[in-house]
């Protein structure tokens, strides 16, 4: 399964991007949020909602796509899809946009997520029990394998892994708390940030509660945030003719295993390492014909510090069980070999559901990073079983 | 125990996992085993993976195994379960893995590696489920 076909490189751009504020209670639904940052995407596009014609979002997202037709005035709407796996499957919508445009299935694509993961009915951190065995097609088996036995939460599912992880190669506490410390400096320069003005050090990750011990802290949480991320796509000849430069997508890529699930994770064989997000490695690079050194900025999911380390390894950024050296010599700065998350993450910054990230990939490779990378030419995107590689060239 | 009081939620079950849930609620540990080749699954299917046969048994386990993984959930706390909660992942001698948590244990004398065997607790409902406790004294 060597030389596989891969999307046509760069043959779709993302053109526009736009966001509400990021907050603890938005105070109005999600489908508001959805209208108000896919209308300043398309401003930022300099397209209007009539050229749109293809709208693509999350399993899980609670926007009704009819209403949303309705509200923000699509006129034909000719390709409609969503992307199971929960946040593992963020970067999909990239994938599906870009394949529609380069197929000419769809010419203007919206991609979004809207959520109220703070003040909305359900937290993901909240202690629930499930009454239905069905997930929203999030891809995890959890509300059926895990929660008669108390294992309620996301945090708690990716936690097996992660003390796994810790067993194999000797990784304490405080190598996923010195990746933190990185993604909160940055959240302190990042006005839309959870995190802004609000560095922490690394006494203050391990005196901070277990949320499950011996491998998240509190600070190694993600915050659950109120808001909406939304993405223009289509194709790179059009891109040409609008008023940004374009952010080509040079590849986007799924890699699902054999048994492999998100966050309830618990049937591959080995748990110490994220085999999913090896193949997804393999994908965007050997497949796709990107080389890691040509990375200039790294977007990594990071709903709980562990998975970033995992995911550095299981991309090739550095070897298996070698993450925690990677992020002491300093990697992750700004000054490092591979600015990463320099938005603040998912933990730094808020979390929706992982498209902020790509939010923050594109402003990198327009210039208009807070926490600018000089140069910024190709960044990676992963969320260990969706990503993508978009650049300038 | 505090922890074997019968509080906790009840599984939810659907057809596809019937056959574990409902030998469970008897004290029984199972898995499925396909009637083509043989091979032992969890979590249930109604296909095997291995042969694409649709005829399965299902085969008693021992409900001894190896602590594969752990983890000490100490907050979120829900009402029907004592916290912490251990979690565990379970390698089971027949070489299949299955979530549960452990119990009898102090939660500073829990070892990847250790072995374990499965006991049963009653659910809110009534229905018993398989937690695991370290085989040997500490």
């Amino acid at each position: 399964m060597t030389g596989r076909r891969t999307l046509a490189r760069g043959a779709a751009s993302i053109v526009g991007a736009g966001c509400t504020e990021f907050s603890r209670r938005a105070g109005r639904t999600e489908l508001q949020l959805a209208c108000e940052s896919i209308t300043a995407a398309l401003d930022d596009a300099g397209l209007a909602a009539a050229d749109v014609d293809g709208i693509v979002s999350y399993t899980v997202d609670p926007v009704e796509e009819t209403e949303l037709v309705r509200s923000v005035g699509f006129e034909e709407i000719n390709f409609s899809a969503r992307i199971p796996y929960g946040g593992g499957g963020s970067v999909g919508v990239l994938q599906h946009a870009a394949a529609a445009v380069a197929s000419g299935t769809a010419e203007v694509v919206v991609a979004y997520r809207a959520i109220r993961a703070r003040s909305g009915a359900t937290r993901f951190g909240s202690a629930k029990t499930a009454p239905s065995p069905t997930s929203g097609h999030s891809g995890t088996t959890a509300m059926q394998w895990c929660m008669p036995f108390g294992v309620l939460t996301p945090a708690s599912w990716m936690a097996l892994n992660s003390v796994r992880y810790m067993h194999e190669f000797g990784v304490e506490s405080a190598d996923f708390g010195r990746a933190v410390v990185q993604l909160r400096e940055y959240a302190a320069t990042n006005p839309a940030a959870w995190g802004f003005q609000n560095p922490i050090t690394l006494d203050e990750h391990q005196e901070s509660r277990w949320i499950v011990e011996p491998c998240i802290h509190l600070l190694d949480c993600c915050q659950e945030t109120d808001g909406s991320v939304a993405l223009v796509i289509t194709g790179s000849q059009r891109a040409a003719d609008l008023p940004h430069t374009p952010v080509r997508i040079g590849t986007a890529s799924t890699a699902g295993l054999f048994e492999q699930e998100i966050a309830s994770d618990h049937y591959r064989p080995d748990l110490s390492v994220m085999d999913g997000t090896v193949a997804l490695g393999r994908r965007l690079f050997e497949d796709a014909g990107f080389s890691r050194d040509d990375i200039d900025v790294a977007l990594i999911y990071d709903a709980f510090s562990p998975i970033l380390l995992m995911q550095l390894e299981g991309l090739g950024f550095c070897g298996f069980g070698e993450a925690k050296d990677f992020i002491a010599d300093g990697s992750l700065a700004l000054d490092g070999s591979l600015p990463t998350n320099t938005n603040g993450g998912l933990i730094g910054e808020g979390y929706i559901h992982g498209l902020n990230l790509v939010l923050e990939a594109v402003r990198q490779l327009r210039g208009t990073a807070v926490n600018q990378v000089a140069d910024a030419r190709t960044a990676v995107i992963s969320a260990s079983r969706t990503g993508a590689i978009l650049t300038l060239d | 125990m505090a922890a074997d009081a019968p509080t906790r939620p009840s599984p939810t079950v659907t057809d596809d996992s019937a056959v574990f849930w409902d030998a469970a609620a008897e004290g029984r540990l199972v898995a499925q085993r396909c009637a083509g080749c043989g091979k032992l699954r969890h979590p249930p299917r109604p296909m095997c993976p291995a042969c694409s046969s649709l005829e399965v048994e299902v085969a008693e386990l021992s409900g001894q195994g190896a602590l594969y993984s752990f983890a000490i959930l100490h907050h979120p706390q829900h009402p029907a379960f004592e916290y912490p909660v251990i979690a565990a992942l379970v390698d089971l001698e027949e070489g299949i893995r299955l979530l549960s948590s452990l119990t009898d244990v102090p939660k500073d004398d829990v070892r990847i590696g250790m072995p374990v065997y499965a006991h049963f607790v009653p659910t809110a409902d009534g229905p018993l489920i398989p937690l695991f406790r370290p085989s040997e004294d500490l």
